[in-house]
């Protein structure tokens, strides 16, 4: 029998190898894919988040435990696709116009992608008019924005504003993040959410998918 | 009269300073986002050099260079990989210009953007794009070489030996911390003081310190830190003006010179050997302590 606590275990401490593993024996053994994902993957992502946001680990274990989830999600993913399994919601994110800075984007997108969301990673330095065709063109249930500069948060504006004049703004909710991005921000510029770091971020998907 | 270096200085001077932002006065000056500040030493030499000026003229005793996102890795964001020689060459000698020899020039060497765990760039890859920064900037004039804003170990580590095996220049390492839910600081990478001072001392730099970060007063504690690691070590601080906020539609760095100087006693007292400026400081910040250290008389 595959030892499914330790695959939980071994998403927590980053260990690829033995997560890859496991899932394999996991699914060679017709264990349910969305109860290994549900059971045990996505509760060691809540934890490795939850340590993570009281700074009991950092950024190189987060991205470790964003990797080991990683290799087990793409061998479960085509099964899930098999059996018309939808995902939990699906997120498009990107750095905005102007921004290069992707290192906080993509630990945002690894804690989502690991949380069990369909993620579509569109860069860096992303104009308005690739969000908007993403959100025309298939099913977007939210818009992750990023931005480390104060003079690139604007930008964040500028595609909510683009959302609208294209008529899909209420298709989408749309969040933001960076380091001098704030609550106050957020409201100001019409955003649907703001999460300070990447373990909340997957919170306020969750949430906002919920409402 | 130029001397020989920081560590030089150091001997007849306790306390010593340095220049505030370069990068946040260009933003004010034009530069639009995205648009690379490195660029500007070739296509807005003027405006480079004026910054440059205004810093030497408050008497400083070390100015940067504009090559903060000068190494190729970050330069291929805006399609400039093939000029990050050009432009660090560029950017010393316009430092180099405006310091002739009243102050030293401190080639600035900041962080690729990478993470060198996720395997989008290879530790080979890295420490050629920080050989050739640091070689450039020799070149074109710098007394020094300043690894600054790092969090991650591996990559700072790779800089620091870039700039010994490439440079017989003094070599200053900074990382930037922050405060943990615990109370102590560390990197976003988890990197304690104490740990980044060994393996940057280890690796060859001889002056090290911290900057960045939220504002003057959360630089005291990890001038404490390194302190209690290592006794002698010269201690580089460049604080910013506080964390900026967006106010109708305008970047605001939230300290103001007074502020600033309200907290240097305290850095002082904790051990800080070399005091500038980092992001939304200006030549009023760097006066203001300058002034109330008496290092310059006041108006």
């Amino acid at each position: 029998m595959a030892d499914l606590k330790k695959l939980n275990e071994s998403i927590i401490s980053g260990d690829l190898d033995t997560s890859v593993q496991i899932t394999k024996e996991a699914l060679a053994e017709k264990t349910d894919p969305q109860e290994i994902i549900q059971k045990y993957m996505i509760p060691a992502m809540d934890v490795i988040g939850g340590k993570f946001e009281r700074n009991e680990v950092f950024v190189p274990e987060l991205l470790m435990a964003a990797r080991a989830m990683k290799g087990s999600l793409d061998l479960i993913r085509p099964l899930l696709a098999e059996r018309g399994i939808e995902p939990q919601g699906r997120v498009i994110i990107g750095t905005v116009k102007g921004d290069l800075h992707d290192i906080g984007k993509n630990l945002v997108a690894s804690m989502l992608e690991g949380s069990g969301f369909e993620v579509d990673n569109l860069g860096v330095d992303v104009p308005s008019d690739k969000i908007v065709a993403a959100v025309q063109s298939k099913k977007i249930d939210i818009v992750a924005l990023s931005a480390l500069l104060t003079t690139t948060m604007p930008s964040m504006k500028g595609v909510i504003e683009a959302l609208k004049e294209a008529g899909v703004r209420d298709k989408v909710k749309v969040i933001v993040g960076g380091p001098a991005v704030t609550q106050e921000f957020c409201d100001q510029i019409g955003a649907d959410g703001y999460s300070e770091n990447a373990n909340g971020a997957v919170d306020l998907v969750r949430k906002l998918l919920a409402s | 009269m130029r001397t020989t270096g920081i560590q030089e200085l150091l001997k007849s001077r306790s306390l010593l300073f340095c220049d505030g932002a370069w990068g946040t006065i260009f933003q004010s000056a034009g530069l639009k986002p995205g648009e690379s500040s490195e660029l500007w030493n070739r296509d807005k030499r003027k405006k480079v050099l004026e910054v440059a000026q205004s810093y030497v003229d408050l008497g400083v005793d070390m100015i940067e260079t504009n090559s903060f996102g000068g190494n190729r890795i970050t330069l291929a964001g805006s399609g400039l990989e093939n000029d990050a020689a050009e432009l660090n060459r560029i950017a010393a000698e316009i430092s180099r210009e405006a310091a002739g020899d009243k102050c030293l020039v401190l080639g600035s060497v900041g962080p690729t953007g990478k993470i060198l765990m996720m395997g989008d760039v290879s530790e080979n890859e890295m420490y050629d794009a920080f050989a050739e920064q640091v070689h450039a900037l020799k070149q074109g004039g710098a007394d020094a070489i300043c690894i600054e804003t790092m969090t991650a170990l591996d990559e700072a580590e790779l800089a620091v030996k870039a700039a010994v095996e490439n440079t017989d220049l003094e070599i200053v390492c900074t990382f930037t911390f922050a405060k943990t839910v615990g109370g102590d600081y560390k990197t976003v990478m988890g990197v304690t003081p104490a740990q980044m001072a060994e393996k940057m001392l280890s690796a060859g730099a001889s002056i090290i310190g911290t900057n960045c970060g939220n504002g003057i007063e959360a630089m005291i504690p990890v001038v404490k830190a390194f302190r209690s690691f290592n006794e002698d070590v010269p201690l580089l601080v460049q604080a910013n003006a506080g964390v900026p906020k967006i106010e109708n539609g305008k970047t605001v760095f939230p300290e103001t010179p007074d502020e600033m100087v309200s907290h240097v006693p305290d850095l002082i007292d904790a051990g800080v050997s070399i005091i500038g400026g980092c992001c939304g400081t200006t030549p009023a910040h760097i006066i203001a302590i300058m002034i109330n250290n008496g290092i310059i008389p006041a108006l």
